[in-house]
């Protein structure tokens, strides 16, 4: 009987809304080796994320986070928090915002960018953690650089897109969601697009 | 475990009287072309001048002075697309008047228009409105002139149910020979009306936000209004909108503002009393909370309130589980990245306009639905501020 006029997303992530796990409880005195924080309360979502870490085997071992966020938000974080406690603090920090959409069981188009707040956050955990540890060897040192400010879609990912075949902005957009709310990024993006076709596929541009 | 649904989003649309429902049924027979002269046609055309003097006489006008339409949004279209106009038909065009007056708080049907109609080489001003969402009435003495064409102001606001001073209004874009329209789509039939009284030229009405059908609505033109109509072919509505007659929404339409006349005063006493428990028992059981919206001057209905560290879309949806319907002026549950415009004009703050949520009560709401309510979102709103980043209470 179940249907989409009962509930708006998949029975996932209702069950994530509903019973979000991990979530810091200000009680518990949750002793964490890394910690971050991302997004903006204006823009009407910020996530916090805390990574406990077996240091000899650089494991993620728990996790707590707290988030000011809709629905998708709430839902993916809780998600992402299952994934990657027993991750390499490597494999952690790859985790993408598609990665946590899969286990969701998708969500809306306009509801990804609410969902893409989780992985930086972890991200900058991790990066924390390296920091407080002596190991700023390890962090990402490429400047990341966000070129869709609505969904918060990087250079890294466009870079992905086209490795996993997207040759036309349209592509573009359909892995990346890239360009799907104001439409600014468009050019920056289209040069990007080329550019990494250029540089992985010899200009293979159709 | 089917339990009742409580709704209380009446300002987005209302459940069908059944007096309606049983009108609508009866009218399905009657399927008759009104503009045909024979039995079956002289029946519909019956039965809507019917409607039409009925709807005309509750908001103090004559039945030639309403045209039907299909919706609020398009009886706003119509009125603002007079404008823009570039045929000889128009009066308005030869008084060099190009200039219209509107609100930073009105529908998104306004607000499209005006903004369509801009690109035609109509110049639009905005009304300032205080932290109420009251309209800045010094600010539209300093914009109207003689080149204003129309000003156009909400009657009652469907976000927050501020009440503009509409009588004011008009007398003050009367005497600068401008016109005045004023969308009165969540007024009528919940405060009293009378154009007459009022003084204003257009005023658009709506069946479904009181207890009507939808696909309905209907504009007033004050007698010897200069009009120009937006669909053309075809001399219903006296040639001022083409189309056939929805005979159905209209007797629907006629039928629910029968049943205002009877329900109006009491339907207001005890809404207004049911937001006055609402609006106690939430400032005593949840703190740093906000009210928007005018206190008094105000919609009996309505109650728009922020709270602090919670975002709009997820009290929807958890008071959704509960069994509980309203509304948000959150970002994340338009599809856009900008909360509320009406929140925001009234100057509140882009974190407050997300931790909005709007609940517009109904003729079937109980007390027991408003105490239901309030013990459902007190549970909601400390679940919520729990797991937020933004609450340190």
């Amino acid at each position: 009987m179940a249907s989409t006029f009962e509930w708006l997303y998949s029975d996932i992530v209702k069950d994530h809304f509903l019973n979000p796990r991990n979530v810091l409880n200000d009680e518990e005195k949750f002793q964490a080796d890394g910690e971050g924080l991302t997004g903006n309360i204006k823009c009407g979502d910020e996530m916090l994320f805390l990574i406990k870490v077996d240091k000899a085997k650089g494991i993620i071992t728990d996790c707590r986070w707290k988030t000011y966020g809709c629905a998708s938000a709430i839902a993916s974080t809780s998600v992402l928090s299952e994934m990657v406690k027993g991750m390499t603090l490597e494999e952690a920090y790859k985790v993408s915002p598609r990665d946590i959409e899969k286990r969701l069981g998708s969500l809306p188009e306009h509801k990804i960018h609410c969902s893409v707040l989780g992985d930086k956050a972890l991200r900058a955990a991790i990066d924390d953690y390296y920091r407080k540890n002596g190991l700023e060897n390890k962090i990402t040192k490429k400047e990341v650089h966000i070129v869709c400010q609505c969904m918060n879609v990087t250079d890294d990912e466009i870079e992905n897109a086209v490795l996993e075949g997207a040759r036309t902005y349209i592509e573009l957009q359909e892995k990346t969601k890239l360009g799907t709310v104001c439409g600014k990024c468009k050019d920056e993006a289209t040069t990007l697009l080329n550019h990494y076709i250029e540089t992985h596929f010899g200009g293979k541009t159709q | 475990m089917a339990q009742k649904y409580i709704y209380l989003d009446h300002n987005a649309t209302t459940p069908l009287h059944p007096e309606v429902q049983q009108a609508l049924i009866e009218m399905m027979e009657h399927f008759g072309n009104p503009s045909s002269l024979h039995q079956l046609g002289r029946i519909a055309r019956h039965k809507i001048e019917e409607a039409r003097a009925n709807i005309a006489s509750f908001i103090g006008a004559d039945p030639d002075e309403i045209i039907f339409v299909g919706s609020g949004s398009e009886a706003n279209n119509t009125v603002l697309n007079n404008l823009a106009c570039r045929s000889s038909f128009c009066r308005l065009e030869k008084q060099q008047r190009n200039e219209v007056i509107t609100t930073s708080i009105e529908h998104p049907c306004i607000i499209e228009s005006s903004k369509c109609i801009g690109e035609r080489g109509t110049k639009v001003h905005y009304l300032r409105v205080d932290e109420y969402g009251k309209v800045d009435l010094n600010h539209l003495q300093e914009l109207l002139s003689d080149k204003t064409a129309i000003v156009s102001v909400m009657y009652a606001n469907n976000e927050i149910g501020t009440i503009q001073d509409i009588k004011t209004i008009a007398k003050l874009a009367h005497a600068k020979g401008a016109l005045f329209h004023t969308d009165a789509v969540q007024a009528v039939g919940k405060i009293p009306i009378d154009v007459k009284e009022l003084e204003v030229d257009f005023l658009t009405l709506s069946a479904h936000k009181i207890y009507g059908p939808k696909g309905i609505g209907a504009l007033y033109i004050k007698r010897g209004t200069p009009f120009c109509p937006m669909i053309r072919g075809g001399h219903q509505e006296r040639g001022r909108r083409a189309g056939t007659e929805n005979t159905l929404g209209i007797i629907g339409f006629g039928k629910a503002i029968e049943m205002r006349r009877v329900e109006m005063t009491s339907e207001y006493q005890r809404l207004l009393e049911f937001k006055t428990i609402l609006k106690n028992e939430i400032t005593k059981r949840i703190p740093d909370v906000h009210f928007n919206g005018h206190p008094t001057d105000a919609l009996p209905g309505t109650l728009n309130v922020s709270f602090a560290g919670a975002e709009g879309e997820s009290i929807l949806l958890y008071l959704d589980l509960e069994g509980i319907g309203v509304s948000t002026g959150s970002a994340c549950a338009s599809g856009s990245l900008d909360p509320s415009h009406v929140l925001l004009a009234t100057g509140i703050g882009a974190e407050l306009a997300h931790g909005s949520i709007r609940i517009s009560m109904g003729r079937e709401n109980t007390l027991e639905d408003i105490y239901y309510t309030v013990d459902a979102l007190e549970r909601v709103i400390k679940k919520i501020r729990k797991m937020s980043t933004a609450y340190k209470g």
